[in-house]
Protein backbone atom coordinates (compact mmCIF):
# COMPACT_ATOMS: atom_id res chain seq x y z
CA UNK A 1 0.00 0.00 0.00
CA UNK A 2 1.55 3.53 -0.96
CA UNK A 3 2.05 5.60 2.07
CA UNK A 4 2.16 9.47 1.40
CA UNK A 5 3.21 10.38 4.99
CA UNK A 6 5.79 9.37 6.11
CA UNK A 7 6.55 9.84 9.90
CA UNK A 8 10.13 9.05 11.41
CA UNK A 9 10.66 8.61 15.42
CA UNK A 10 14.28 7.58 15.93
CA UNK A 11 14.27 5.94 19.45
CA UNK A 12 15.81 7.79 22.73
CA UNK A 13 15.35 10.89 20.78
CA UNK A 14 13.39 14.18 21.12
CA UNK A 15 12.67 14.70 17.38
CA UNK A 16 10.39 13.20 14.98
CA UNK A 17 10.11 14.07 11.06
CA UNK A 18 6.88 13.93 9.08
CA UNK A 19 7.51 14.08 5.56
CA UNK A 20 4.58 14.23 2.46
CA UNK A 21 4.67 14.75 -1.10
CA UNK A 22 2.09 16.67 -2.81
CA UNK A 23 0.38 17.06 -6.20
CA UNK A 24 0.67 20.67 -5.40
CA UNK A 25 2.95 23.67 -5.98
CA UNK A 26 5.00 25.20 -3.31
CA UNK A 27 2.96 28.29 -3.02
CA UNK A 28 -0.68 26.83 -2.99
CA UNK A 29 1.42 24.29 -0.37
CA UNK A 30 2.77 27.04 1.91
CA UNK A 31 -0.70 29.28 1.53
CA UNK A 32 -2.50 26.42 3.04
CA UNK A 33 -0.61 26.93 6.15
CA UNK A 34 -0.78 30.62 6.08
CA UNK A 35 -4.52 31.81 5.00
CA UNK A 36 -6.32 31.21 8.13
CA UNK A 37 -9.57 29.67 6.52
CA UNK A 38 -7.53 27.75 4.62
CA UNK A 39 -5.86 26.47 7.69
CA UNK A 40 -9.77 25.88 9.33
CA UNK A 41 -10.61 23.72 6.27
CA UNK A 42 -8.10 21.35 6.23
CA UNK A 43 -7.19 21.05 9.86
CA UNK A 44 -10.83 20.70 10.63
CA UNK A 45 -10.84 23.11 13.20
CA UNK A 46 -11.84 26.97 14.20
CA UNK A 47 -8.80 30.07 13.75
CA UNK A 48 -9.26 32.14 16.17
CA UNK A 49 -6.24 34.44 15.17
CA UNK A 50 -3.10 33.57 12.92
CA UNK A 51 -1.12 36.33 12.03
CA UNK A 52 1.42 34.41 9.47
CA UNK A 53 4.44 36.71 10.32
CA UNK A 54 7.81 37.20 12.34
CA UNK A 55 6.51 37.43 15.87
CA UNK A 56 3.14 36.57 15.23
CA UNK A 57 0.83 33.95 16.47
CA UNK A 58 -1.99 31.80 15.99
CA UNK A 59 -4.77 29.99 18.10
CA UNK A 60 -7.27 27.56 17.19
CA UNK A 61 -10.03 26.03 18.48
CA UNK A 62 -10.86 22.98 17.99
CA UNK A 63 -13.77 20.76 18.94
CA UNK A 64 -14.02 16.87 19.02
CA UNK A 65 -16.89 14.51 17.90
CA UNK A 66 -17.77 14.61 21.51
CA UNK A 67 -18.46 18.37 21.34
CA UNK A 68 -15.08 18.95 23.80
CA UNK A 69 -13.25 21.99 23.15
CA UNK A 70 -9.22 21.87 22.90
CA UNK A 71 -7.49 25.36 22.36
CA UNK A 72 -4.16 25.31 20.73
CA UNK A 73 -1.78 28.13 20.21
CA UNK A 74 1.75 28.79 19.16
CA UNK A 75 4.08 32.21 18.20
CA UNK A 76 5.99 32.27 14.49
CA UNK A 77 9.37 32.97 15.35
CA UNK A 78 10.57 32.97 11.69
CA UNK A 79 8.51 33.08 7.87
CA UNK A 80 10.11 33.10 4.66
CA UNK A 81 7.53 32.40 1.68
CA UNK A 82 7.37 29.04 -0.27
CA UNK A 83 10.16 28.08 2.00
CA UNK A 84 9.98 28.08 6.20
CA UNK A 85 8.16 28.51 9.11
CA UNK A 86 9.50 27.91 11.92
CA UNK A 87 6.69 28.90 15.49
CA UNK A 88 6.08 26.52 18.53
CA UNK A 89 2.87 24.96 18.81
CA UNK A 90 0.83 24.45 22.50
CA UNK A 91 -1.96 22.45 23.59
CA UNK A 92 -3.81 24.76 26.25
CA UNK A 93 -4.66 23.22 29.39
CA UNK A 94 -2.88 19.77 28.88
CA UNK A 95 0.78 19.20 30.85
CA UNK A 96 2.29 18.77 27.60
CA UNK A 97 5.26 21.41 27.05
CA UNK A 98 5.72 23.64 24.14
CA UNK A 99 6.83 21.81 21.16
CA UNK A 100 9.05 23.30 18.11
CA UNK A 101 7.74 22.78 14.62
CA UNK A 102 10.06 23.48 11.63
CA UNK A 103 8.35 23.56 8.28
CA UNK A 104 10.13 23.35 5.26
CA UNK A 105 8.50 23.89 2.13
CA UNK A 106 10.54 22.56 -0.99
CA UNK A 107 8.89 22.66 -4.96
CA UNK A 108 9.47 19.19 -6.63
CA UNK A 109 8.67 20.11 -10.05
CA UNK A 110 6.30 22.88 -11.14
CA UNK A 111 3.16 20.96 -9.73
CA UNK A 112 5.05 18.97 -7.03
CA UNK A 113 5.85 20.23 -3.40
CA UNK A 114 7.19 18.38 -0.75
CA UNK A 115 6.74 18.78 3.02
CA UNK A 116 9.17 18.16 5.64
CA UNK A 117 8.29 19.02 9.74
CA UNK A 118 10.43 18.53 12.16
CA UNK A 119 9.05 18.80 15.74
CA UNK A 120 11.23 19.12 18.42
CA UNK A 121 9.86 17.87 22.07
CA UNK A 122 11.08 19.16 25.55
CA UNK A 123 11.85 15.10 26.30
CA UNK A 124 11.91 11.69 24.79
CA UNK A 125 8.91 10.65 27.72
CA UNK A 126 7.14 13.61 26.28
CA UNK A 127 7.28 13.15 22.55
CA UNK A 128 6.28 9.30 22.98
CA UNK A 129 3.34 10.43 24.91
CA UNK A 130 2.19 12.73 22.07
CA UNK A 131 2.94 10.35 19.52
CA UNK A 132 0.81 7.62 21.28
CA UNK A 133 -2.13 10.23 21.57
CA UNK A 134 -4.15 8.85 18.51
CA UNK A 135 -2.89 5.44 19.11
CA UNK A 136 -4.62 5.44 22.64
CA UNK A 137 -7.57 7.23 21.04
CA UNK A 138 -8.12 4.69 18.71
CA UNK A 139 -7.05 1.80 20.68
CA UNK A 140 -10.01 2.98 22.89
CA UNK A 141 -12.49 2.60 19.90
CA UNK A 142 -11.67 -0.77 18.76
CA UNK A 143 -11.87 -1.93 22.39
CA UNK A 144 -15.63 -0.47 22.84
CA UNK A 145 -16.05 -2.20 19.31
CA UNK A 146 -14.56 -5.69 20.49
CA UNK A 147 -16.39 -5.53 23.72
CA UNK A 148 -19.61 -5.44 21.68
CA UNK A 149 -19.15 -7.70 19.84
CA UNK A 150 -17.78 -10.51 22.23
CA UNK A 151 -21.06 -9.07 24.23
CA UNK A 152 -23.40 -10.14 20.98
CA UNK A 153 -21.63 -13.82 21.03
CA UNK A 154 -21.81 -14.32 24.52
CA UNK A 155 -25.77 -13.78 23.85
CA UNK A 156 -26.18 -16.05 20.87
CA UNK B 1 7.62 -7.21 -5.37
CA UNK B 2 5.98 -9.16 -2.73
CA UNK B 3 2.44 -8.51 -2.34
CA UNK B 4 1.27 -9.23 1.03
CA UNK B 5 -2.30 -7.50 2.84
CA UNK B 6 -2.26 -5.09 5.03
CA UNK B 7 -2.78 -5.81 8.53
CA UNK B 8 -4.65 -2.82 9.67
CA UNK B 9 -7.02 -3.29 6.44
CA UNK B 10 -7.14 -7.16 8.09
CA UNK B 11 -8.29 -5.88 11.38
CA UNK B 12 -11.17 -3.14 9.84
CA UNK B 13 -13.32 -5.92 9.85
CA UNK B 14 -15.49 -6.56 12.98
CA UNK B 15 -15.80 -10.51 12.60
CA UNK B 16 -11.60 -10.68 12.27
CA UNK B 17 -11.42 -9.10 15.38
CA UNK B 18 -13.57 -11.26 16.91
CA UNK B 19 -12.00 -14.24 15.11
CA UNK B 20 -8.62 -12.75 16.77
CA UNK B 21 -9.77 -12.46 20.07
CA UNK B 22 -11.18 -16.11 20.06
CA UNK B 23 -7.87 -17.22 19.16
CA UNK B 24 -5.67 -14.96 21.70
CA UNK B 25 -7.23 -17.47 24.42
CA UNK B 26 -6.74 -20.63 22.95
CA UNK B 27 -6.10 -22.39 19.29
CA UNK B 28 -9.22 -23.82 17.57
CA UNK B 29 -9.64 -25.11 14.46
CA UNK B 30 -12.23 -24.09 11.56
CA UNK B 31 -15.34 -25.73 12.73
CA UNK B 32 -14.73 -24.52 16.26
CA UNK B 33 -14.07 -21.13 15.38
CA UNK B 34 -17.36 -20.74 12.57
CA UNK B 35 -19.75 -22.18 15.38
CA UNK B 36 -19.24 -19.09 17.30
CA UNK B 37 -20.42 -16.86 14.76
CA UNK B 38 -23.84 -16.80 13.16
CA UNK B 39 -21.97 -16.14 9.45
CA UNK B 40 -21.88 -18.76 7.40
CA UNK B 41 -19.05 -21.34 7.93
CA UNK B 42 -17.55 -20.68 3.88
CA UNK B 43 -17.26 -16.71 4.80
CA UNK B 44 -15.62 -17.61 8.00
CA UNK B 45 -13.39 -19.79 5.88
CA UNK B 46 -12.86 -16.63 3.83
CA UNK B 47 -11.98 -14.52 7.05
CA UNK B 48 -9.62 -17.06 8.22
CA UNK B 49 -7.52 -17.21 4.63
CA UNK B 50 -7.17 -13.67 4.96
CA UNK B 51 -6.41 -13.29 8.01
CA UNK B 52 -2.94 -16.21 7.40
CA UNK B 53 -2.34 -14.22 4.70
CA UNK B 54 -1.55 -11.30 6.70
CA UNK B 55 0.14 -13.48 9.06
CA UNK B 56 -1.74 -12.91 11.97
CA UNK B 57 -2.55 -16.72 11.75
CA UNK B 58 -0.70 -19.25 11.42
CA UNK B 59 -1.72 -23.11 10.97
CA UNK B 60 -1.14 -26.19 12.51
CA UNK B 61 -1.75 -29.81 11.33
CA UNK B 62 -2.76 -32.00 14.18
CA UNK B 63 -3.99 -35.38 13.19
CA UNK B 64 -6.89 -34.27 10.63
CA UNK B 65 -7.79 -31.50 12.09
CA UNK B 66 -5.90 -27.83 11.09
CA UNK B 67 -5.48 -25.80 14.21
CA UNK B 68 -5.31 -22.24 14.21
CA UNK B 69 -2.79 -19.90 16.48
CA UNK B 70 -2.15 -16.38 17.26
CA UNK B 71 1.14 -15.50 15.37
CA UNK B 72 2.03 -12.87 18.25
CA UNK B 73 5.19 -11.40 16.77
CA UNK B 74 2.53 -9.85 13.77
CA UNK B 75 0.22 -8.30 16.28
CA UNK B 76 2.99 -6.23 17.58
CA UNK B 77 2.72 -4.73 14.13
CA UNK B 78 -0.91 -3.68 14.85
CA UNK B 79 0.08 -1.97 18.10
CA UNK B 80 3.02 -0.10 16.79
CA UNK B 81 1.67 3.29 17.85
CA UNK B 82 2.96 5.41 15.41
CA UNK B 83 0.76 3.96 12.76
CA UNK B 84 -2.48 5.92 14.48
CA UNK B 85 -0.29 8.90 14.65
CA UNK B 86 1.07 8.81 10.98
CA UNK B 87 -2.59 8.02 9.76
CA UNK B 88 -4.15 11.11 11.12
CA UNK B 89 -1.54 13.04 9.46
CA UNK B 90 -1.98 11.19 5.94
CA UNK B 91 -5.97 12.14 6.34
CA UNK B 92 -4.94 16.22 7.20
CA UNK B 93 -2.73 15.95 4.55
CA UNK B 94 -5.27 14.18 1.87
CA UNK B 95 -7.45 17.39 3.10
CA UNK B 96 -4.89 20.09 2.43
CA UNK B 97 -4.15 18.52 -1.25
CA UNK B 98 -8.18 18.74 -1.76
CA UNK B 99 -8.54 21.91 -0.25
CA UNK B 100 -6.19 23.27 -2.41
CA UNK B 101 -6.81 21.85 -5.48
CA UNK B 102 -10.21 23.20 -5.43
CA UNK B 103 -8.87 26.83 -4.23
CA UNK B 104 -9.12 29.65 -6.15
CA UNK B 105 -7.47 33.03 -6.10
CA UNK B 106 -9.75 35.79 -4.78
CA UNK B 107 -8.31 37.74 -7.52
Amino acid sequence: MEQKTKVTAEDGKQEIFIKRAFDLPVDLLFKAYVEPELVAQWMGTKVVKLDAKRHGSYQFETTDPMGNKHFFNGTIHEIEPNAKITRTFEMDNTSFPVQLEFIDFAALSESTSKLTIQIIFKSVDGRDNMLKLPFAYGLNMAHNRLEEIVQKIKMK
Amino acid sequence: MKTRRDVFQAIADPTRRAILLLIAAQSMTAGAIASNFDTARPTISKHLQILTECDLLTQEQSGREVHYHLNVDNMKEVADFLEPFRKMWEERFDNLEQVMKAYKPKN
